[in-house]
């Protein structure tokens, strides 16, 4: 029988839902048609702290078509204790609450709702809100902050508290040769295309249903179940689709409690959508400090690391993230100090934002270690080898695998690195000066516990489903093809099912534990329809298939087929009729610690990357063009490298923009965000992005995940900006420490 | 967006008399005005759609010039043949602004008239003089990388944004007005003005005026010229500087030469005064060096922005040289030539 090249595992595939995101049948939050529907629209404080002292509404309420204006003085009842508002990643200290009273904690923070027929007569009258506030000393400015940083009592779970060796103070003085000083990244905020939007549809036996613009349907779920008092059966949340996130999206944003509290204070629908200039009213990844000194031998083998690093945070959390870890779990050597402390200032709290932690302290370390290298006259990417750790060096213990070797090399050979000049400002292209960079990215690879369901039909139609989320990054897809391969279905006749908080338990969607955790329990899931069809092909006249174990059987194209006689085969539907079933439907859990993981129980378990950048920059004007990007990743198994590949683009384009323009500017008198709107504030376009080239590493690993997957939503931007640091120090051998390097930084 | 009343007139005397009255604002491509009115920066009683008027064609002019339409689309401008042979300086200068789905909507009259892109201009929760007068201008002493180097005022540092302006400036262009009180010209060096004490006006014309062309005298600008625009991306951002130049060089020496800068000033920046420096010598570094420093007399800085004095500088020189060397700056490769 002449059969199609099986799809399953490894498949390069198009996006199963890339026809309905691309024609726009694919509906976001704030598409959902609702009847009935008002508008809500956000009123921001204008001070970034103090008090209300008098919200004048009178305006406001007498433009046609407006229903009502929340403040905290009318708002319906709320919880009041901090830990109803906790939300999954559980950051220690006072969540903020939309509406709760007259304090201000930050400039733009919500501090009225206007509802009308119309977002337009919503947002005008909006506008026509008269605020009075009593404002207090605040303070924006991060480099001020971080004179009274600290060590948080209470860490964040995830957290990695770094671990000290040796005697790194006393080495870095005794080194001959030395690297330190400060480095730097700017602000961020996350701008996904879609913007924050909730659409609350009220049913008039007093239950919701919430489209809604996030990275976990079932967190949000938990959410406004615990904030509102809502039976847990009396909402339902929904994201089918989600335009973008990088992480704003992991908490509840306010929109959706906005829209929720109208919804039921009004008995009415309700949507709130956010703006572009309202989406830096809440989540950025923090401002970072990081002071790197190292310190090696004339032969360039490191002998002291010290790292300390410090980020904001708001004066009402402590957002940790891991930064100092990375690079003492990623060099060989024997002396090594961190330290990471957090600084507050008045702003809304810091968030996740891809790759928290890493992106920032990994690249700023990278930096310095190119210019280690160059200071120890080896060549970068050499001074990589010399220093190769093939255990987590911070840790002590092995990782499950580690293919950074592997990822180095074949980044060099497909970028041409050995073609390289050493000296900087040695190779040139008419006018501009070029440059070659390299860096190591490095990312977690977790795995969440998760639960998925699998229904397979008489007429050989399997549905999968799971409430994760697919911010873009392609869950879907990975869904499809994993059911392909367990149960030998083509993708045509599989459906996947996620975003949906009805549906079995996920974790919200982040930390590029998706694929790994998601895919397991898919797989575990359509094992136990493979079981069941097994055993229901039992009960067919004559037992074709014997006493055949799922040891001895594979399922492929809708039949199971014995292993050793490929010509024994049995249709699903088949074995189905015989047991008089029209449908079969598993839900299974996959847990740490199954398969063959308990054997990594004790390891570090991470993806690597080796980023090399070339760039030509025309000095005088300071104007940089990154004209080519290799990245080598070794991150385990790939399920589909089509989307995998798209995975690896978006973070390397991120990471240019890191590189080179991304930064929202605070003016610390009005203690505010100045470049809110997509005009101003700068991401990379067409015109920036050349030539990027992503290569995956072989790297079978049966310890880290149940499929071997290691995750790929982050490792694409780690360490892509300091190839591209080191590539314009390389090019003009100008050493720049604070990102973005933008035109003024390089001009002269 | 607040509520107003809306028309649609057919022709320009129905539109000028509608645009007699309180609070006007016609409404060409939109790409700015909507923008402005979405956050509440501008909120016009009425607005009149200017769309229906017959003034989306270039017609010729007597002595070899060209009337571009005030409806006429950035993009067909910069496209049409007539101005890519003629007047190949103002397709790269509009092909350098903004993305092409902008420059499909946005209008000549609109470019013209355009705000500045000032962050707290746009903010009306901030101090701005220009659309609150007597408010304060947030900007001195605040974020300020983008704001004006030259001819600024202690009431507002804000710059015109356009490309397309920069070039009409170095064209000798002139604004073709019709209004309550009949039709005018105005030369293009006189259309916008400087902040002074009165930052609200960002322009020379009077209440209820529509701008209906925009004429280009007959001039020979097509092998020495340059639009060099320097930015924090390398497209669809506004100009941190560009630089226009318009150049005839005869037997090796500069004939005439004309600069205006872009993103330094409330309107293009240019003077003829320091121009006649260049006037019959040969292209040398120095000869551009000393333009640049005449050019960028009196160029204050007001903080963050004060690179934009040297990048100015540099920016001047180079675009100086692109011109005499007949090596226009490409708007599609992005490497400086
Ligand atoms: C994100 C973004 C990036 C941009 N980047 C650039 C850039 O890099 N370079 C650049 O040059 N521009 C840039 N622009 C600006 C763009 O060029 C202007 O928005 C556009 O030219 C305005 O034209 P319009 O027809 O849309 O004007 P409208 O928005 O319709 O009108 C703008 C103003 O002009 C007035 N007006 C319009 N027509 C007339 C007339 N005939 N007579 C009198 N008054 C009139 C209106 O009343 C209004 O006040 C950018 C815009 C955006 C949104
Ligand atoms: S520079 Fe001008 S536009 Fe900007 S805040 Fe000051 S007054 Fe307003």
């Amino acid at each position: 029988m002449a059969t199609a090249a099986k799809i399953g595992i490894g498949s390069a595939i198009n996006r199963v839902d890339g026809v309905e995101k691309v024609t726009g049948t694919a509906r976001y939050a704030a598409e959902h048609p609702v009847e009935n529907l008002l508008y809500g629209y956000i009123v921001e404080a204008a001070i970034a702290k103090g008090r209300i002292v008098s919200i004048d509404e009178e305006a406001a309420r007498a433009v046609p078509g407006v229903v009502e204006v929340i403040t905290h003085l009318n708002r319906p009842h709320v919880a009041w204790t901090d830990h109803s508002y906790k939300d999954e990643l559980k950051i220690p200290g006072s969540p903020f609450r939309p509406l709760y009273d007259d304090r201000i904690q930050f400039s733009q923070q919500p501090i009225a709702l206007v509802v009308a027929e119309t977002f337009e007569a919503a947002r005008f009258a909006a506008s026509l809100v008269e605020v009075a506030y009593e404002a207090e000393a605040h303070n924006t400015d991060f480099e001020v902050a971080v004179g009274d940083k600290y060590v948080p009592k209470k860490k964040r779970s995830g957290y990695m508290a770094p671990k000290n060796r040796g005697d790194a103070a006393q080495a870095f003085a005794d080194a001959p040769l030395k690297v330190s000083g400060d480095y730097r990244l700017a602000p961020e905020h996350h701008n996904p295309m879609e913007m924050f939007a909730s659409t609350v549809e009220w049913h008039c036996d007093g239950s919701i249903t919430v489209w809604d613009k996030t990275q976990g349907s079932q967190g949000v779920h938990a959410y406004l179940a615990s904030v509102f008092g809502f039976s847990r059966k009396k909402v339902r949340v929904l994201n089918p689709y989600v335009g973008g996130a990088f992480g704003s999206g992991l908490r509840p944003q306010h929109q959706v409690f906005l829209a929720v509290l109208a919804a039921k204070m009004l008995e009415r629908s309700v949507r709130v959508t956010m703006t572009r200039q309202q989406m830096f009213s809440h989540a950025y990844r923090p401002q970072a400090v990081q002071s790197i000194a190292l310190g090696a031998e004339t032969t360039g083998k490191l002998t002291a690391i010290r790292n300390a690093a410090t980020t904001s945070t708001s004066r009402y959390e402590d957002n940790m993230e891991n930064v100092v870890t990375w690079g003492l779990m990623n060099y060989d050597c024997p002396n090594a100090d961190a330290e990471y402390t957090v600084a507050q200032v008045d702003t809304p709290t810091s968030a996740d934002m891809r790759a928290p932690g890493a992106a920032t302290g990994m690249t700023l370390f990278e930096i310095a270690i190119d210019e280690m290298a160059y200071v120890a006259k080896v060549d970068p990417l050499e001074f990589r080898l010399v220093n190769y750790s093939p255990i987590d060096a911070m840790n002590g213990t092995p990782y499950t695998s580690k293919a950074l070797r592997e990822a180095f090399r074949e980044g060099a050979e497909a970028f041409g690195w050995s073609e390289r000049s050493a000296e900087p400002r040695s190779m040139r292209d008419g006018k501009e000066l070029v440059g070659w960079g390299c860096a190591t990215g490095m990312w977690d690879a977790q795995f969440s516990k998760t639960s998925a369901s699998a229904k397979l039909t008489a007429n050989g139609h399997l549905e999968v489903a799971c409430a994760t989320s697919d911010i873009g990054t392609g869950s879907y897809t990975v869904m499809t093809l994993v059911a392909a391969e367990t149960l030998g279905l083509p993708p045509e006749q599989i459906t996947a099912k996620l975003g949906d908080s009805d549906l079995p338990t996920a974790p919200v969607e982040g930390g590029s534990w998706g694929a790994a955790s998601t895919g397991a329990a898919v797989q575990l899931a359509c094992q136990a329809v493979g079981k069941k069809l097994l055993k229901t092909a039992g009960k067919i006249a004559g037992a074709p298939l014997g006493d055949a174990k799922m040891d001895d059987v594979l399922f492929e194209d809708g039949c199971i087929v014995l292993k050793d006689t490929p010509t024994v085969r049995v249709p699903f539907g088949d074995a189905m009729h015989a047991a008089d079933l029209t449908e079969i439907e598993e839900e299974e859990t996959a847990a740490p610690g199954f398969g063959d993981m308990w054997k990594g129980l004790h390891k570090s378990k991470n993806t690597h990357s080796a980023i090399f950048a070339e760039v030509k920059v025309d000095e005088e004007l300071g104007v940089v063009r990154v004209t080519r990007i290799v990245d080598a990743v070794a991150a385990g198994r790939i399920i589909n490298p089509k989307t995998a590949r798209s995975q690896i683009l978006g973070g390397v384009v991120m990471g240019m923009g890191m590189a080179l323009h991304e930064e929202t500017f605070p003016d610390h008198r009005l203690g505010r965000w100045m470049n809110h709107n997509f005009g101003e504030y700068h991401v990379p376009v067409h015109a920036d992005i050349h030539d990027i080239q992503v290569i995956f590493v072989d790297e079978p690993d049966s310890e880290v995940t149940p499929l071997g997957v290691k995750g790929l939503g982050e490792i694409g931007i780690v360490g892509t900006a300091a190839a591209i640091a080191n590539a314009i120090f390389h090019a003009t051998g100008k050493r720049v420490r604070s990102l973005p390097i933008t035109i003024d930084k390089i001009l002269g | 967006m607040n509520r107003f009343d809306y028309a649609r007139p057919a022709s320009v005397a129905e539109a000028v008399q509608a645009g007699a009255g309180e609070q006007v604002r016609y409404l060409a491509g939109g790409t700015n005005l909507i923008d402005l009115m979405k956050e509440n920066v501008d909120r016009p009683m009425t607005v009149i759609d200017i769309n229906r008027l017959p003034l989306g064609v270039i017609e010729e002019l007597d002595g070899g010039g060209l009337r571009l339409g005030a409806l006429l689309p950035n993009a067909d401008t910069a496209w049409d043949a007539r101005v890519e042979q003629r007047y190949p300086l103002l397709s790269s200068a509009i092909l350098a602004g903004a993305s092409p789905q902008l420059r499909n909507a946005a209008t000549n009259g609109g470019n013209l008239n355009q705000r500045t892109r000032c962050y707290y201009f746009y903010d009306v929760a901030t101090p701005c003089n220009k659309r609150e007068p007597g408010s304060g201008c947030g900007a001195i002493g605040g974020v300020n990388r983008i704001h004006a180097i030259l001819g600024a005022s202690d009431q507002c540092i804000a710059t015109h944004p356009s490309d397309m302006c920069v070039a009409l400036a170095v064209l000798d262009a002139t604004v073709q007005v019709t209004g309550p009180d009949g039709d005018r010209s105005i030369p293009i060096a006189d259309y916008h003005r400087l902040p002074g004490d009165e930052p609200w006006r960002d322009n020379t014309l009077k209440p209820g005026e529509l701008v209906t062309g925009i004429d280009l005298p007959a001039e020979d600008f097509t092998q020495n010229y340059t639009y060099l625009k320097l930015r924090d991306r390398l497209s669809y951002a506004f100009a941190l500087v560009s630089i226009a130049v318009a150049m005839r060089v005869e037997d090796g020496a500069i004939a005439e030469a004309r600069v205006a800068l872009g993103g330094v000033a409330h309107k293009p920046w240019r003077s003829t005064e320091a121009e006649k420096l260049l006037k019959g010598q040969q292209p040398s570094p120095q000869a551009f060096g000393a333009f640049a420093d005449a050019l960028l007399a009196g160029a204050v800085g007001q903080g963050e922005n004060d690179f934009k004095i040297l990048l100015a500088r540099k920016g001047i020189i180079r675009a100086l040289k692109q011109a005499a060397e007949a090596t226009p700056q490409s708007q599609t490769d992005k490497r400086v030539a």
